[in-house]
């Protein structure tokens, strides 16, 4: 269902076949970049007395950054087809809010 | 090229296409599994708490282990779209043993925990977090298993550059298991868990 | 993963001209079941799919009609109490996975292709997995009944009753493992069918150029690839709590039984549009046909396609109203609910639009559309009766529910799957069914059915409860329930005379040549080959201009505007003799690796030494089906006692 607008979607051009992946050098700075935020994750670990309104959100959004750099850099999302892009954030989105409904459903929100 | 004006398709690889949506359909499978532990993190009934038994820092260690074996992954990629057999060739072995190292670190943690009382059996959180992290773990092993084919074949001469797109493939699978754990680590391990 | 990834081209063989049976036979792999074994051709596994559900169909209809006999009086005594609860339950689960979704997979297999202009489906190893995998999972959950017990929890298989505490036998182990190793098919096939929808489709076809039938069976695909494995996640818990002592559904431990049901309803109530839309497709096929017009609103029709298929994502709980969900929750899934009926009522005023002035041609297809229209619209109205979360209060586990789903799946699908019948016969045998036993077969089915399914309303109202053995004279239950079982045996012989129908057509074609093209004046693409279709497909793939477009090529318009026919179906249709064709070649693995799974099923339950050799057939085949040439350069194709040309149209089958 996420391709209802496909139509749009030209066949693959020249350049398209040859579309330049990123050096190394550069898979290495996102790795880098992994790395670090990970750390920082991990850093809030020692911070015990740090409030679980700001922890979570940070936490969160950490994560996020992560798991975007990953499918947009090593799963070349970034430069490869929308179509593809659009399976994947399908599934995703779909599997958040089915579930997240669910969890409320259980009043996981409140109850933890 | 006048072919290609009355094309209607998307021009995309079948493979890779049918990796994506089977990728978005492991949302819905992973999805499940951690809505079913975070429904039963907090009842852990009489056995341990995750709050009491989960070793962050090991955690992290192997988090950490996992997320370098995506890089090396792109990298055995990149060396093989370059023609670089070598090169490709050490980093999916790489890969593989990072991959190895992590399912190495998951079977540590199992059996600490299981000495520290916390079985299969003991309780719907013990249950549902093995099962999570099994499956992922169970994921893990099948890309070992995949990335060590890619070893083999390309050993044996027939991993050649026209087929790179096999490779992307299979590396598509182990980032998919990659980001899942990113998912994992985060919400599971590092979000305060409920103590006893 | 990758190794079932390998691109697929190959070719194979046929002379399939004047077989009104036997549509294929291919000299080099004999004409018996060795080829059948090994097909990867979209037509035959399709074919495989109608027989080995219809195959289904009859085991499920037998169990039905069991237990309208055990409810014909009170007190019954045809079954005990236990045997009911087997019956039910695996009749509920056959109609559910193992007919209706696969004889939706055999129209889909089979059509779909031909509608889009292709060769063949995207991975047609693959394809053929997903057959094999199905009908080993259909075969090792009948076998339960073999093996002691069957499965006796309900289709919805509800957590902790099918715990083992509650269900000590062996029977929901089958149910468990059985639906997993069907889930694992449908979503092989739902990923193969995306693909090809997606990259196969001939030039000039464009999505909204697809037929209403390929539409739907697209949205279908989606809704499987994301709708299976929440049930995988299901089922591998009670498997867990069942063989291995976890805790998913074991409320002393602290567990909450409501785990199952959301996770069943969330895959549940997708699987609901999984097993309707296929049909709502078939008729939009057939329904134009035989009014002699486009159907009405194409946009909306699509369009109302996937919109049932995204909120059917978001209903899940009104199966629940009564478990306990809070109010805030039944107020939600209610408005949700009603919703629903929207783009669902846009299809249905959608066909009575295209029938509309219409010259309506009243052939046993069209009869059954229109069987759909009208029961479906019955059946849909007391689903709106539900989404009213106090008057469900009223009506849940009664037969009112029993009423409201068989009126739209028995109503809805399986009608919808009849006109199918009627309507592609010719196109997949090369032989029109008879229109009388075709009609008489239609009447008897749906008088028998509304006699069957109608009361049920009444005794569910009455307060009648679903899933009970028996009931105690006295409640006004008897008359109806005895007019019940006296129409499910209409139904019955109904069925029977459509099976004699195919007898009968096929004795009277014997030694005929096959029915001429175009027998229905019908407008899509899978037409333009002829009957039936030759092995492969097409002889020359059909630039498309148009929605209908096989249609465009028999109609224009006269100086006035008027329609008028520019040229005769013979002129239009291709005669099937291109012999320059590659198609893929069979293969021995998709057959292997699907046997290597009923192995790890009995393993789970009985031993799980068994495991062992069917794990190692499963990895073997695996790795036999990456490395088996792709393409057999020695082998022929084209027709087999014609000259052995090669090459040609390789493309047209590899993509990219």
């Amino acid at each position: 269902m996420t391709n209802t607008d496909n139509e749009k979607i030209e066949s693959p051009s020249d350049a398209e076949e040859e579309h330049e992946h990123p050096s190394d050098r550069k898979y290495i700075q996102i790795a880098i970049i992994l790395g670090v935020i990970t750390a920082l994750e991990v850093a809030t670990y020692f911070f015990e007395d740090m409030p679980g309104e700001i922890l979570i959100p940070l936490l969160m959004v950490m994560m996020v950054i992560k798991f975007f750099y990953v499918a947009a850099w090593f799963m070349h999302l970034r430069f490869d087809s929308q179509v593809f892009t659009k399976f994947f954030v399908g599934g995703l989105v779909l599997a958040t809010v089915v579930y997240v409904i669910a969890l409320t459903m259980f009043e996981f929100w409140n109850k933890g | 090229m006048t072919e290609n004006e009355h094309s209607v398709g998307t021009g995309l690889s079948n493979n890779k296409l049918l990796m994506w949506v089977f990728l978005g359909s492991e949302c819905l499978l992973f999805g499940g599994l951690i809505s079913t532990y975070l429904i039963y993190r907090s009842r852990f009934a009489d056995g341990p708490a995750p709050g009491d038994i989960f070793d962050i820092p090991f955690t992290s260690v192997s988090s950490f282990v996992l997320l370098m074996s995506s890089l090396t992954m792109v990298l055995a990629l990149s060396a093989l779209q370059r023609g670089d057999y070598r090169n490709n060739r050490l980093w999916l072995l790489t890969t593989a043993l990072l991959g190895a190292l992590f399912i190495g670190g998951q079977v540590y943690e199992f059996t600490t925990f299981l000495r520290e009382g916390l079985g299969y059996t003991t309780s719907p959180f013990s249950s549902a977090f093995f099962t999570l992290t099994g499956f992922h773990g169970v994921h893990v092993s099948i890309g070992i298993v995949m990335l060590m084919s890619l070893y083999v074949s390309s050993m044996r001469g027939n991993l050649r550059r026209e087929s790179a797109e096999t490779v992307e493939i299979v590396g598509l699978y182990w980032h998919f298991v990659d980001v899942v754990w990113i998912f994992i680590f985060t919400v599971i391990y590092l979000v305060p868990s409920p103590t006893s | 993963m990758t190794q079932t990834l390998e691109p697929e081209v190959g070719e194979m063989s046929k002379d399939q001209k004047h077989q009104p049976l036997g549509v294929y036979t291919r000299p080099k792999g004999g004409n018996g079941w060795r080829d059948w074994v090994t097909t990867v051709d979209h037509k035959k596994i399709g074919i495989l799919y109608g027989a080995a559900a219809l195959f289904f169909f009859l085991i499920g209809g037998i169990e039905a009609l069991l237990i309208r006999l055990q409810l014909a009086t009170p007190d019954g005594t045809v079954l005990g109490a236990d045997m009911y609860n087997q019956m039910f339950t695996m009749h509920g689960v056959t109609m559910v996975f193992l007919v209706i979704m696969p004889l939706a997979a055999a129209f889909a297999n089979y059509l779909l292709p031909l509608q889009i202009g292709a060769r063949d489906v995207a991975f047609p190893r693959l394809n053929a997995l997903s057959f094999w995998i199905f009908l080993a999972g259909g075969l090792f959950l009948n076998t339960a009944w073999i093996f002691g017990d069957a499965p006796d929890g309900g289709w919805f298989g509800y957590a902790p009753n099918t715990g083992i505490v509650f269900s000590p036998g062996n029977g929901m182990d089958f149910y468990a493992i059985g639906l997993q190793i069907t889930g694992i098919a449908s979503l092989i096939s739902a990923m193969n069918l995306i693909v090809t929808v997606l990259n196969m489709r001939a030039p000039g076809m464009t999505l909204f150029k697809m037929p209403v039938f390929t539409w739907m069976i697209l949205v279908v695909q989606f809704l499987l690839a994301f709708a299976v494995p929440v049930i995988t996640v299901a089922l591998f818990l009670l498997m867990f709590d069942r063989n291995f002592g976890s805790h998913f559904f074991n409320p002393e431990m602290g567990a909450d039984p409501l785990l199952w049901q959301h996770l069943f309803w969330i895959f549940g109530h997708p699987e609901v549009y999984i097993l309707i839309l296929p049909s709502f497709g078939i008729i939009s096929e057939v329904i134009p046909t035989f009014s002699r017009k486009p159907i009405f609103g194409y946009p909306f029709m699509v369009f109302s396609g996937i919109a049932i298929g995204f909120m059917g994502w978001g209903v899940w709980a009104h199966h629940m109203f009564v478990s306990g969900i809070g109010p805030i929750s039944v107020a939600a899934f209610s408005l949700s609910t009603m919703f629903i009926a929207v783009p669902t009522g846009v299809k249905i005023l959608n066909w009575m639009a295209t029938m509309w002035g219409g010259k309506i041609l009243f052939n046993t297809p069209m009869l059954f559309a229109a069987g759909v229209v009208s029961m479906f619209t019955i059946g849909g109205l007391s689903g709106v009766t539900h989404s009213v979360a106090p008057a469900d209060t009223q009506q849940t586990d009664t037969y009112y529910i029993v009423a409201h789903f068989h009126y739209v799946i028995f109503g809805g699908a399986l009608l919808g799957i009849f006109a199918g019948f009627y309507f592609w016969w010719p196109k997949v045998f090369g032989y029109l069914l008879g229109e009388k036993l075709g009609k008489l077969n239609f009447w008897l089915m749906i008088i028998g059915f509304n006699l069957t399914f109608g009361p049920m309303h009444i005794l569910g109202l009455q307060g009648m409860s679903r899933r009970i053995h028996s009931y105690s004279p006295g409640f006004g239950f008897e008359f109806w329930n005895l007019v019940e079982t006296v129409g499910s045996f209409i139904i019955g012989i109904g069925v029977l005379l459509f099976l004699i129908n195919i007898y009968t057509s096929a004795k009277k074609a014997k030694g005929q040549p096959p029915v001429g093209p175009d027998p229905w004046d019908a407008r899509s693409l899978e037409w333009i080959t002829p009957n039936p279709t030759p092995v492969h497909n097409f002889d020359e793939v059909p630039v498309v201009e148009e929605l209908d477009e096989f249609w465009h090529r028999k109609y224009g318009k006269d100086e006035n505007g008027k329609v008028i026919r520019v040229a005769s179906a013979e002129e239009v249709c291709q005669d099937g003799s291109a012999t320059d064709v590659h198609l893929p070649s069979p293969s021995y693995w998709p057959l292997v690796l699907a046997l290597g799974f009923p192995f790890i099923g009995y393993g789970l339950i009985y031993n799980l030494w068994f495991c062992v050799p069917g794990g190692i057939m499963i990895l073997m085949s695996i790795y036999a089906w990456a490395f088996e040439p792709p393409d057999d350069p020695e082998e022929g194709h084209g027709e087999e006692q014609h000259e052995n040309t090669l090459d040609g149209e390789t493309e047209e089958v590899s993509v990219d």
